[in-house]
């Protein structure tokens, strides 16, 4: 079995490398992405043993990717809206907050 | 850990229990759960490295596409086979633990380290002086002189620290299958008592993981240039 | 008391050194973190002093930068975060479970050396000159425009991350696997649920800002540009990073005080907790919720907006959580058999002042007050509020009520009435003129200020001299009971839980014979009943 998932994983990783070469825009980043999780749940699965593992050790698991999740996706989603400017509504047009914000902070 | 030597010399398959547990299953089961929660805490190590490497890959895209094409793909795709292949080799070694074959467990955990020495060798002598004679390491000796100089930098920043940072758990991790490696030949582990070569096993899989992660990334961004 | 128990089961300096015994491992953290606290109160004192006078009286502002940083490197990473976890944390887990240890003994001795490690990195740093950057770190300051010791100090904050790390997985595996049979998870106390939440924390938190702090010392020391914007780096992304661990890490610093308060308000009005769920899920619940917050520590700092509004959406999210502790509770208090023992006073202030501690970080976490108050004396008080007045009240109150446990002797209560007394006064005169001075505007993290806000400053300085007398005087008494205290029984409290029944101090391995529990906890109905009936 183990020498299954080898092959597998050997498989992939030239999946990846050679993928790579096709310029497929921003979808080469989540093709990689996708191939690289599949070599991971095969690793852990198979060669780590979480298929058959207690279901404590998968939570300790799922808990982690999790909590990288939301790191990931708090401090991404600071980054991609700091530049947004919010059209100013009906009611907001003569007052100061209509004023695109942008990275600026009140100096003490 | 006066205790535990003394625990060492007793004969080589008896019950290794430390007090602290009840039995051998509470103790496996703890050693396991244990190992786990530090793997999580690595996520978030490695993790926090991810993050950093994300935010500023979508900032500056093209000059970390520059900088990815400086990289050596097909090495990268190398050390990746190897360390897959080292995977293998532990899983093997566990395997062999798990059925008491000394002599197999002793033969697998060599090949582990093997080729986990010819991933450090490839890393450090091959890549690492490569980047260094051609100028790609900031701070060092960095002679990038195209456009967006600095943010290539930045790319390189994160390529050595992530690369050098995985580059330090495997140097972690050969250096405590050493130690394994003796406990094994002297008679330590057998079919009912080997928690410490399953737990290895774990964390050399981990690294493994984050390999996975990082060759993509780091040297695939560039590839269709 | 047991002839032979865990404190005079061995002598000698190699045994305590190398010890493997939770019980042993806890004092060595309790001296550690005495000490450091008492170089934290150093520089507090150095601070207050030099704010009586509008130009500062004592210091340079330059020097003044560093024991601000000092204060608060030192007492934060070094006395409040391993306070109650490592001293009473490693003491009663195992005790509260009815085990013989923690699931990893040596790994638990490894974490206080690896501590102590850290520590003199920062002692290091203190001796040599100090470092000047705020707890917090920020680039580029740290990175780019320093010459002091930057790299010893957060290299010191880098090594004990990894002493929480460990102690953190300790825990949990403990909490997991090593309880006692019909210890179901809702027969635990609530003391154990507020240390595994912790754990979490510890676990998922630290290694992010160990990271962190290891790349600033790779930007300083090598010169390169990760968070240097002339390079394309953003010091904002350090923020992110930081404070992803550094906001978790306050409630790393208030869940155990919580767990302790739960234990003591229980204890001393004889009555089972009101809402033991309610306590226990909420518990986990400021844990994963504490992590989706971090941002209010940078609604001014230039991150995005939008951002700030989910921050600050999530930030009145976690003040749920704790709301339904202080009612549990008093909830718990009403129709109690309430008696005032120091433990209790301890508890009964930290209700009072982690509600206002609490409060007022709804206040910040409103950007619009937060744009006036950020970096003011308000943040200030209020943390301290809740650091000081919550947290270490917590630690306090626990540190009395298990020291019978602990040392197997009895304090004087009268004494310790006094100082608990002496302490909350103290501590109100100190903080809470500063909310004012914040409101006023008077900023943190500054050596000198207007004329017009001296009043207050002197208030605030004087009542911190009375808070440093109330903290001198258990040194004293505590240090004194444990060679001529009375000696205490397994159970002066007249208590329930596990490490009441075990003796006092406790054997090595804790228990004769692994306990059996079919009971709910707190269970002091049916206690009043037998000794009615007895």
């Amino acid at each position: 079995m183990y020498f299954v998932v080898f092959f597998s994983l050997l498989t992939l990783t030239l999946l990846t490398w050679q993928i790579a070469y096709i310029d497929l825009g921003r979808w080469n980043m989540v093709v990689a992405l996708i191939i690289s999780i599949t070599k991971t749940v095969l690793v852990a699965a198979f060669f780590m043993h979480l298929r058959w593992s207690a279901s404590m050790v998968r939570l300790v698991v799922f808990a982690a990717v999790f909590w990288l999740a939301i790191m990931l996706t708090l401090t991404l989603g600071d980054i991609f809206t700091r530049n947004m400017v919010s059209q100013p509504q009906p009611w907001q047009a003569s007052s100061v907050v209509s004023q695109p914000t942008t990275a600026g902070s009140p100096q003490r | 850990m006066i205790a535990s030597r003394r625990k060492y010399k007793l004969h080589n398959s008896q019950a290794v229990v430390a007090e602290q547990f009840d039995d051998r299953t509470q103790q496996h089961e703890a050693a396991s759960l244990g190992m786990w929660i530090f793997l999580a805490t690595e996520v978030m190590f490695f993790g926090a490295l991810f993050t950093g490497y994300t935010i500023y890959r979508n900032l500056y895209t093209t000059a970390f596409e520059a900088g990815s094409h400086l990289l050596n793909a097909k090495i990268g795709a190398l050390n990746t086979a190897v360390l897959i292949g080292s995977s293998l080799t532990m899983a093997l070694a566990v395997h062999a633990a798990q059925t008491g074959m000394r002599k197999r467990l002793m033969t697998f955990l060599v090949s582990t380290m093997v080729l986990g020495g010819v991933f450090l060798y490839i890393k450090f002598a091959i890549e690492w002086v490569h980047d260094y004679r051609d100028g790609m390491v900031p701070g060092l000796h960095f002679t990038y002189s195209g456009p967006q100089a600095s943010h290539v930098a930045m790319f390189f920043c994160f390529y050595f620290i992530m690369t050098g940072v995985h580059a330090l758990h495997m140097i972690i991790g050969e250096g405590v299958m050493t130690v394994l490696l003796i406990m094994a030949w002297r008679g330590r582990f057998s079919k009912e008592s080997h928690n410490h070569i399953e737990m290895f096993g774990l964390y050399w899989h981990f690294i493994d993981i984050i390999w996975i992660f990082l060759f993509p990334l780091l040297y695939l961004l560039g590839a269709h240039y | 008391m047991p002839r032979v128990h865990y404190l005079n089961a061995d002598y000698g300096i190699k045994s305590w050194l190398l010890t493997t015994d939770h019980k042993r491992i806890a004092w060595l953290y309790l001296v550690s973190i005495t000490f450091f606290f008492s170089i934290g109160g150093v520089a507090a004192t150095l601070m207050r002093l030099n704010l009586l006078e509008p130009q500062g009286l004592i210091v340079e502002p330059e020097t003044y930068n560093k024991l601000f940083s000092m204060h608060g490197i030192v007492m934060i990473f070094f006395f409040l975060v391993p306070s109650i976890p490592a001293v009473l944390g490693n003491f009663l887990i195992p005790l509260m479970l009815g085990a013989r240890d923690v699931a990893f003994p040596r790994l638990n001795l490894l974490s206080w050396y690896v501590f102590m490690t850290g520590g003199s990195f920062v002692l290091y740093a203190l001796i040599a000159g100090g470092v000047d950057t705020g707890w917090t770190f920020y680039t580029p300051l740290s990175t780019l425009y320093l010459n002091t010791h930057v790299m010893a100090a957060a290299g010191g904050v880098f090594i004990a991350g990894f002493s929480s790390i460990l102690t953190g997985l300790n825990f949990v595996v403990t909490i997991h696997k090593m309880r006692a049979p019909g210890l179901t998870w809702f027969r635990l106390p609530l003391f154990i649920w507020a240390m595994y939440a912790t754990s979490i924390i510890f676990i998922i938190g630290t290694p992010v800002v160990a990271i962190t702090l290891a790349l600033l010392i790779i930007e300083r020391f090598f010169h390169v540009g990760i968070f240097d914007p002339a390079l394309g780096g953003d010091p904002i992304l350090f923020q992110h990073l930081f404070w992803f661990y550094s906001h978790p890490a306050v409630y790393v610093m208030i869940l155990p005080s919580m767990g302790v308060v739960s234990e003591l308000v229980t204890a001393f009005s004889r009555k089972k907790i009101f809402g033991y769920h309610f306590i226990a899920f909420s518990s986990v619940a400021i844990a994963v919720i504490g992590f989706l917050v971090w941002g209010h520590h940078m609604f001014v700092s230039g991150q995005s907006v939008y951002a700030g509004l989910v921050f600050s959406a999530l930030s009145m999210a976690v003040a749920i959580p704790s709301a339904v502790k202080v009612f549990n509770w008093t909830a718990t208090l009403y129709k109690g058999s309430i008696s005032y023992e120091a433990p209790m006073l301890y508890a009964l202030g930290f209700i009072g002042l982690f509600t206002i501690g609490g409060l007022t970080g709804l206040y910040l976490a409103t950007t619009a007050i937060d744009q006036h108050v950020h970096a003011t004396y308000f943040v200030i008080a209020h943390f301290h509020y809740i650091m000081v007045g919550g947290a270490v009240m917590g630690y306090m109150g626990g540190i009395h009520y298990w020291w019978p446990k602990i040392s197997g002797r009895l304090y004087p209560d009268a004494w310790a009435r006094v100082a608990a007394i002496i302490i909350f006064v103290g501590f109100n005169l100190t903080f809470f003129p500063q909310f004012i001075l914040g409101y006023l505007g008077m900023p943190r993290r500054y050596a000198v200020y207007p004329p017009e806000f001296q009043t207050l400053n002197v208030i605030s300085t004087a009542g911190a001299s009375i808070l440093g007398l109330g903290y001198i005087i258990p040194l004293i008494y505590l240090a004194w009971s444990i060679r001529y205290g009375p000696v205490a029984g397994p159970n002066p409290w007249k208590a329930t839980g596990l490490e009441w029944t075990t003796s006092s101090p406790p054997t090595t391995h804790n228990f004769e014979e692994t306990p059996v529990v079919t009971e709910e906890p707190y269970g002091y109905d049916r206690l009043a009943e037998e000794i009615q009936v007895a």
